[in-house]
């Protein structure tokens, strides 16, 4: 009996005899639906793919992987865009797929206790009846998961005002994987000790295994109202998000379209964008309707001023979900245009938005790729799509290439690589770019308080150093080596 | 001038790894108080100060961790700007680097978020005396673990801060503060109706039988809402100084003169409906301060609250009301499996526990 048989052996008896087909799968054609997340250009089949149903369950798989050396990697609703979900070929694939239950709403508390594989936008269902919605809005939040959100800390069209996911959570259960069931946070407004609580969210499940989480709710605004301004310099458009926000206004959401990104997403949805403007904000005010009527006034004025030559105020709730439809339907709009597209994610400050959007345009021009700009203008967090043909042998390479090169811009600047979609697998190698050596052994250093044994999602979010030198050998810049520390081979 | 002293620092705490010699960290030392006494050699941000960069529209501030809290945040009030969670000042000696380190929120914290929240990056110096930057510049940033929110509240013992990028807040353009009489319960419920309404209730405080409430919003919003409270309450409208008091612990409430012999003064931190406190223990609700609509409650007890505490899934802190050290871990207890855990991460950034050992609990 090979060791996998025996593994799997082993693992079954954490499940009912009766249940074990439908809870361990192991046979290559079940395995290969789980083989990669939504960044499909990775994959990789896993040993087993394990879908427990009771926190009783994931103990027992948790304590026969540590026994055996065996990796884990977590995954949810695997919407996630950076590859970490991507199965390890010698590991297990844990899904947390039917913990979907929604244990709580809290009403006077404005809290709700879920289980890790509740879908986002299912919180905001649940909570509505009570007036209340869990902000982080990503744009996957039909399908993706609450627990993927906390590994993710995912972000959305709104956390330019209610905050990204870590703003939104007060408490998770977790298990390492040495076996503790630890309480992180709790139910008040701070709680003692290391703030364990940010440090898992957007940990990419390489420090435990969530398996409940207290949610934060908001009251929904009395009224929420968008403005669709457009320009005809996308430069322009990039400083009026800087007059907005320097002038006292924190929009709900304030996002920009490039001119192919508006046509795109027009002759899909029918949002009624201007064709012949070389950008579009989407602005949008929320809160009481005194506060909104004050703002919205103001913030025209604003965009006025800042060289906006159209400003059209949605004029009732159809009109406003239209404006919208089209921004949220830019992704699937940009499929209709290639075969492929690769989405970045890289964040810089504001006042460099047309700096790094011209930047994008000359690589665009260098490497004959054209390049469509969808994103949260006021986060400065763009989402670059890279046009591409994957059939075409190379592409994908020149591709990541070129975004690679965006990135690394991003970081020029003051940036980051990644503003929402985390680092998984996909931008490990720039990670090298981003932290030096010193920064990297201690991202190491904290894994291990969590996971000695290094188990959970081996390979992912930090690069080894070893990693850095092979690829930051490939990247010289001004003659400087980076990492000029290590052998080099 | 040059303000950047984080050579010397690094200096300092080098020689500290060589020798494992224990550093006890203090910048402007107003909160000297909030922690178990260190024995060590004293290492002071106090010289080390100044803004690096503020660019007021984007929203960010960096600033090195020696920086007087009253400085900082005048220069940001120039520009119509905030720290909106609204750091304490326990004495005009406080800095940016300690609120941070301690991690305490103000008033406004309901509203806006806490200390943590509005932390985007930060440079340290570890244990073994390497300078690490983590986080950055920009609003939204996930690459790597977040280690910069992991200093918020740990007191230096994983690191020293340098310096802090931190999101910061426009400026309201109208605030108000209005007062009522009512009962506690009542209070609570209002508010959380008041809250669902959409009313801006950035501060609330409850003491001496009387509700106090802070409105921030556009004018036309604060002047409605004003009077949405009015119709239900005969309501005093008082000077918006009246959270000075509260963020900086100079109200009455908090005087030593105002503590009786056997009583000791508790942070309770819990959910806002959380009704177990003055119900069980014989706490008097005059001995009792309640913000944050409800979830932090400052008790004067005769006893211990951890238990309470923990049984409601919130947490408690011994408070030193006359500022001085108590012989004893003041914070609620760690369960056994989240002590390790943190003992581990001590070690990670600290190897030979040099950085304010025993500072935030005895054994790490």
């Amino acid at each position: 009996m090979n060791n996998k048989q025996k593994l799997i052996d082993k693992l079954a008896h954490a499940f009912p005899a009766k249940k074990s087909h439908h809870q361990l799968l192991h046979e290559i054609e079940d395995l290969k639906p789980y083989e990669c997340d939504a960044l499909s250009a990775y994959q990789a089949v896993p040993l087993a793919v394990a879908i427990p149903d009771e926190i009783e369950q994931i103990k027992l798989i948790l304590s026969i992987c540590y026994e055996d050396n065996v990796p884990v990697v977590a995954r949810g609703a695997g919407t996630g865009l950076s590859g970490g979900a991507l199965p390890h070929e010698n590991g297990i694939l844990l899904s947390l797929a039917k913990f979907n239950k929604i244990i709580s709403i809290n009403e006077n508390n404005n809290t709700a206790v879920v289980q890790p594989g509740v879908r986002n936008l299912a919180i905001s269902e649940a909570a509505k009846e009570f007036g209340l919605y869990y902000a982080p809005d990503p744009s996957s939040q039909i399908a993706c998961s609450i627990g993927g959100n906390v590994a993710e800390n995912a972000g959305g069209v709104h956390c330019l005002k209610y905050g990204l996911t870590v703003h939104n959570i007060v408490q998770l259960k977790v298990i390492t994987m040495d076996g503790d069931e630890l309480t992180i946070g709790c139910d008040a407004f701070d709680s003692p000790g290391y703030d364990f609580l940010a440090l898992l969210t957007g940990s990419e499940g390489m420090l435990a295994i969530i398996t409940e989480i207290t949610v934060k709710l908001l009251p929904i605004p009395a009224v929420a109202k968008v403005m669709l301004a457009s320009f005809d310099d996308i430069a322009v458009a990039g400083q009026a998000v800087s007059d907005v926000i320097g002038q006292g206004i924190i929009p709900a959401g304030l996002e920009l379209m490039d001119n192919a990104a508006i046509k795109a997403a027009d002759d899909f949805v029918h949002a009624g964008y201007p064709h012949d403007a070389a950008a579009i904000l989407l602005c949008e005010i929320d809160g009481s309707v005194e506060e909104v009527q004050d703002q919205l006034q103001r913030t025209e004025q604003i965009l006025k001023n800042s060289g906006a030559t159209k400003i059209q105020t949605a004029r009732d709730e159809a009109q406003r979900a239209q404006f919208w439809a089209g921004r949220k339907a830019a992704f699937p709009a940009v499929g209709r245009l290639s075969p492929d597209y690769y989405c970045m994610d890289g964040t810089i400050p504001r006042h460099q938005i047309a700096n790094v959007l011209k930047r994008i345009t000359d690589l665009s021009e260098e490497y004959g790729q054209t390049v469509v700009n969808v994103f949260h203008a006021g986060d400065g967090n763009l989402h670059p799509l890279i046009l591409f043909d994957a059939n075409n042998e190379g592409e994908l390479e020149r591709t990541e290439e070129l975004g690679g090169k965006i990135l690394d811009y991003c970081v020029e600047v003051g940036g980051t690589i990644t503003g929402e979609h985390g680092v998984g697998i996909e931008k490990i190698n720039q990670m090298c770019g981003q932290f030096n050596s010193e920064e990297i052994t201690q991202f190491h250093a904290i894994k291990i308080a969590f996971d000695e044994k290094q188990l959970l999602n081996p390979g992912k979010n930090i690069p080894t150093l070893q990693r850095c030198a092979e690829f930051g050998a490939m990247h010289v810049h001004h003659g400087k080596l980076p990492h000029p520390e290590l052998e080099r081979f | 001038m040059n303000n950047d002293f984080s050579e010397t620092l690094n200096e300092q705490v080098a020689c500290a790894f060589a020798n494992k010699t224990p550093l006890i960290i203090a910048g402007g030392n107003s909160k000297a108080f909030y922690g178990n006494h260190v024995e060590g050699d004293v290492i002071s941000t106090a010289k080390h100060t100044g803004i690096i960069e503020y660019q007021p529209s984007e929203l960010i501030v960096t600033v090195r961790s020696g920086t007087l809290l009253s400085e900082l945040e005048a220069e940001l009030k120039a520009n119509k700007q905030m720290l909106a969670f609204e750091p304490p000042q326990h004495t005009s000696s406080s800095t940016i680097g300690g609120a941070i380190a301690c991690g305490l929120s103000g008033p406004r914290r309901i509203a806006c978020g806490s200390a943590r929240d509005f932390v985007l990056g930060t440079t340290i110096i570890n244990g073994k005396a390497e300078q690490l930057r983590f986080g950055g510049q920009v609003m939204k940033n996930v690459a790597g673990y977040d280690a910069s929110r992991l200093m918020v509240g740990a007191q230096g013992t994983l690191g020293i801060l340098l310096d802090l990028s931190l999101k910061v807040l426009p400026m309201s353009e109208a605030e108000v503060t209005l007062q009522l009489k009512t009962e506690l319960d009542t209070s609570i419920k209002h508010i959380q109706q008041w809250l669902k309404q959409g009313l801006p209730i950035s501060a609330s405080c409850y003491v001496n039988n009387s509700l106090t409430l802070r409105l921030s919003s556009t004018p036309t919003a604060v002047n409605t809402s004003a009077s949405t409270i009015n119709k239900l309450f005969e309501t005093e409208e008082i000077t918006n100084d009246f959270w000075l008091g509260i963020k900086n612990q100079s109200h009455d409430f908090f005087a030593e003169k105002n503590l009786a012999e056997d009583q000791q003064l508790w942070r309770c931190s819990h959910q806002s409906d959380t009704v177990f406190y003055g119900n069980n223990n014989n706490t008097h609700i005059n001995d009792q301060l309640i913000e944050w609509n409800g979830a932090l409650r400052w008790i004067k007890s005769h006893r211990s609250l951890y238990d309470e505490a923990e049984k409601n899934n919130g947490h408690a802190t011994l408070y030193p009301v006359n500022k001085e050290h108590i012989d004893t871990d003041i914070f609620q207890p760690l369960q056994p499996g989240l002590m390790k855990i943190h003992q581990r991460m001590k070690k990670a950034f600290d190897p030979e526990n040099i950085l304010n050992p025993g500072r935030l609990y005895t054994s790490i």
